[in-house]
């Protein structure tokens, strides 16, 4: 007995939870993503090396960069469709959707949020465009999990800032026209917006990366940076500011986990389609089937998670220890998912030819990045007990 | 200038297709309706065309209601509003039929140039815009791979099987172009969104003009009386290397003449 396999998602009916509008989006970032990058993100992977300012002009055109956002040349569109679009970016690849997340969610939004009208009017519509790229600095080399104790400063000298200090692991750091800088000043930490052409400031690249290959990591070095006085984001005051700002990127990062493990389960069903082994299809053995079955469900599971959480968003009504429940899971799974998948694929798993080993890697820096899953374990623990487990 | 591009929605060009049964129509249902490829260069040629000279751009498609979508992706493109014609009476029609169909509904708005695709990938005739001029007594200028216009004359390069001819007339015109003519655009969020909002005008036989005798599957000059399943592929020739591969294979391509 065969009949037509049906595809993951439409097994959990999930289009029929969208609107024509939330689909159509979808549909477009899918189309663009299938004709103009996935051809080449194998390459981009193996050389290490992203074309960030022409992937960011071609987003830019539809509109992904800061798409959620209103006003300002940015597209208003729900929370929800965002979501849906950072999910098909990273169906083709986990370094794609960072360079969207930083772009629009950590800098754009910063500023969005926290900037003066002037901060606004200079940036946005060229990030949004895609002619201006965006980094967001709050990791330091010795402070990753807990931003506080972060020793670069910002120093009041007559009418200027002077920062100094460095920052690790930006995303888009190398290839930025503007950094989102958080340092500690005389009144707690602050954002700044520091054009990259500034004396002192240099974004040397990471380079021997084993993750995240198609996406460019950066070090911000900030020796004597000057910037004048009005370069302070006025509307962010302490720690609550880039944490604001790192909310928005993991509600993303709940939907962009679930397009990698997408890909990979899609890929590992159809090699087991066609590969035969022991004389028949690979995908006909019930060992294969309890695992295609296993990560169906934690990827229709996730799935309904998300799109709970971005009807929450679009609403007003997302507590951000809601997008920590999402990211822990999602990311989770959708590792596993891509480990599974590898063995499906096997030897060919390994290799740039499927996409499989590159999302599994890709997702052990998603694992970490936006707080890792142990700090979203602590979030919810608290949330859960009401004591802090942090310290 | 305001130019009137002709869409089809087909069913997706990646999925395979089949007849029905019953009916010999095509299965509409087992497959992702989409707007027909070729017209996707049709609507970048008129949106270029009047960002270049001004005017505005109109979108008219005949069939089913669903066939609304493929309007809007015309809109979300940037088109700027559209007709749809949908009537059971049209069911089926030929292509002569939707032709006539077609004209019927251009008669309720104005237009300097008829934009269309050169092929649906679904019935692909390409009579569809032949036939529309005629019916319309305009000039045609088909397969065209560039279009340049000049106050009232526009000129094309047709696409020939030698290069291609340079075809010239007076506006108003029809044209349907090819796949070289230009790299359609992607829509944007911002063009799916206003597209919502872009006015569509539904048009039954009754407000287009349509005598419904003329249209519809009864009414089609011709009838496919039979259809067979294209046969599986067959396993093909191994040819064995015993030092005389080269001439086992010229002597292959040469009998199946490809040499
Ligand atoms: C590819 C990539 C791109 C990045 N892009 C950016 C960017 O654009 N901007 C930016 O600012 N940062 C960026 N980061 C940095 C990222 O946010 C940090 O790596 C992350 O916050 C973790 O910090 P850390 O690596 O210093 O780990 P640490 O904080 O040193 O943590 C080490 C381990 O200890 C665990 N741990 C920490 N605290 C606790 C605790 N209280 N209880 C139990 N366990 C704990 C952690 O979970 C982890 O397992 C990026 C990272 C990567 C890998
Ligand atoms: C299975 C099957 C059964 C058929 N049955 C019959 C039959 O019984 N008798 C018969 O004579 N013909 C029949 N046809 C032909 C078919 O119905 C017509 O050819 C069709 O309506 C129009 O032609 P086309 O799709 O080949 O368009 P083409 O001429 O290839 O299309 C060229 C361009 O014309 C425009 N265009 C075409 N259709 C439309 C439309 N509906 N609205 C707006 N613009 C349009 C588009 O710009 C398109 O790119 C059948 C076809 C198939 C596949």
């Amino acid at each position: 007995m065969s009949s037509k396999p049906v595809s993951p998602l439409d097994l959990f009916a999930i289009d029929g939870l969208l609107s024509d509008e939330e689909r159509a989006m979808r549909d477009l970032v899918r189309s663009y993503g299938a004709r103009e990058l996935r051809p080449h993100i194998a390459d981009w992977f193996e050389a290490g090396d992203l074309p960030a300012r022409e992937v960011a002009r071609g987003l830019g055109r539809l509109g992904v960069l800061g798409m959620h956002l209103h006003g300002y040349g940015c597209a208003g569109t729900s929370a929800l469709t965002y979501g849906l679009a950072c999910m098909e970016l990273e169906a083709v690849d986990s370094g794609l959707r960072s360079l969207v997340s930083v772009q629009g969610s950590l800098a754009m939004f910063a500023i969005w949020r926290y900037g003066s009208e002037e901060h606004k009017q200079a940036w946005l519509p060229r990030m949004a465009a895609g002619e201006a790229i965006g980094c967001f600095g709050l990791t330091e080399p010795d402070f990753g999990s807990n931003p506080a104790g972060m020793r670069t400063t910002a120093k009041r000298d007559g009418d200027s800032w002077v920062l100094n200090g460095t920052k690790m692991w930006i995303t888009n750091g190398s290839v930025a026209d503007v950094a989102v800088v958080w340092a500690g000043t005389a009144d707690g930490i602050r954002g700044f917006v520091v054009p990259t052409d500034t004396p002192g400031f240099s974004a040397p690249v990471i380079k021997k990366k084993l993750s995240l290959r198609a996406s460019v990591t950066s070090e911000l070095v900030l020796q004597d940076v000057r910037l004048p006085a009005d370069a302070m984001l006025p509307q962010a005051a302490g720690l609550a500011g880039p944490l604001g700002c790192l909310d928005e990127a993991r509600f993303g990062i709940v939907f962009g986990a679930l397009g990698a493990a997408r890909d990979c389960l899609e890929a590992a069903i159809a090699y087991a389609l066609d590969r035969e082994v022991f004389d028949r299809p690979l995908a006909g053995f019930q060992l294969t089937q309890q695992k295609l079955a296993d990560m169906a469900l934690e990827l229709g599971k996730g799935m309904l998670l998300a799109l709970h959480l971005g009807r929450l968003k679009d609403a007003g009504q997302l507590d951000p220890r809601q997008v920590s429940l999402g990211k822990l899971n999602n990311v989770r799974e959708a590792l596993d998912i891509a480990r599974e998948c590898r063995t499906i694929l096997a030897a060919n798993g390994i290799t740039l030819e499927y996409p499989v080993l590159r999302h599994a890697n890709n997702l052990e820096s998603v694992l970490t990045y936006e707080g890792t899953s142990e700090i979203h374990s602590l979030v919810i623990g608290r949330a859960l007990t009401g004591l802090s487990a942090f310290v | 200038m305001k130019i009137v591009v002709c869409v089809k929605q087909v069913p997706d060009t990646e999925a395979e297709k089949r007849l029905l049964p019953d009916t010999l129509t095509v299965d509409r249902e087992s497959s992702n309706p989409v707007l027909n490829e070729m017209d996707e260069f049709a609507i970048e040629e008129a949106l270029k065309l009047t960002e270049a000279h001004g005017g505005e751009v109109v979108v008219l498609t005949m069939g089913p209601d669903g066939a609304d979508a493929a309007v809007r992706k015309a809109l979300s493109m940037g088109a700027h509003s559209g007709i749809l014609l949908s009537d059971p009476a049209l069911a089926g029609s030929d292509a002569v039929a939707t032709s006539y169909a077609i004209a019927q509904a251009l008669g309720t708005t104005e237009y300097d140039l008829v934009i269309l695709g050169s092929e649906a990938s679904d019935a692909r005739t390409s009579l569809v815009p032949a036939m529309l001029a005629e019916r319309l007594g305009l000039p045609q200028l088909t397969f065209a791979s560039k279009v340049e216009i000049d106050g009232t004359s526009i000129t094309v390069n047709r696409l020939t099987d030698y290069g291609h001819d340079v075809v010239q007339a007076q506006l108003p015109a029809v044209v349907s172009v090819v796949e070289k003519i230009n790299e359609p655009r992607y829509p944007s969020f911002k063009g799916i969104m206003a597209a919502k909002k872009k006015p569509v005008a539904a048009l039954d036989v009754a407000a287009a003009g349509i005598d419904a005798a003329l249209v519809g599957q009864a009414a089609a000059a011709t009838t496919v009386v039979d259809a067979a399943q294209r046969p599986p592929r067959s396993a093909g020739v191994k040819v064995t290397d015993e030092g005389d591969g080269g001439v086992k294979l010229a002597e292959f391509l040469s009998a199946q003449k490809f040499i």
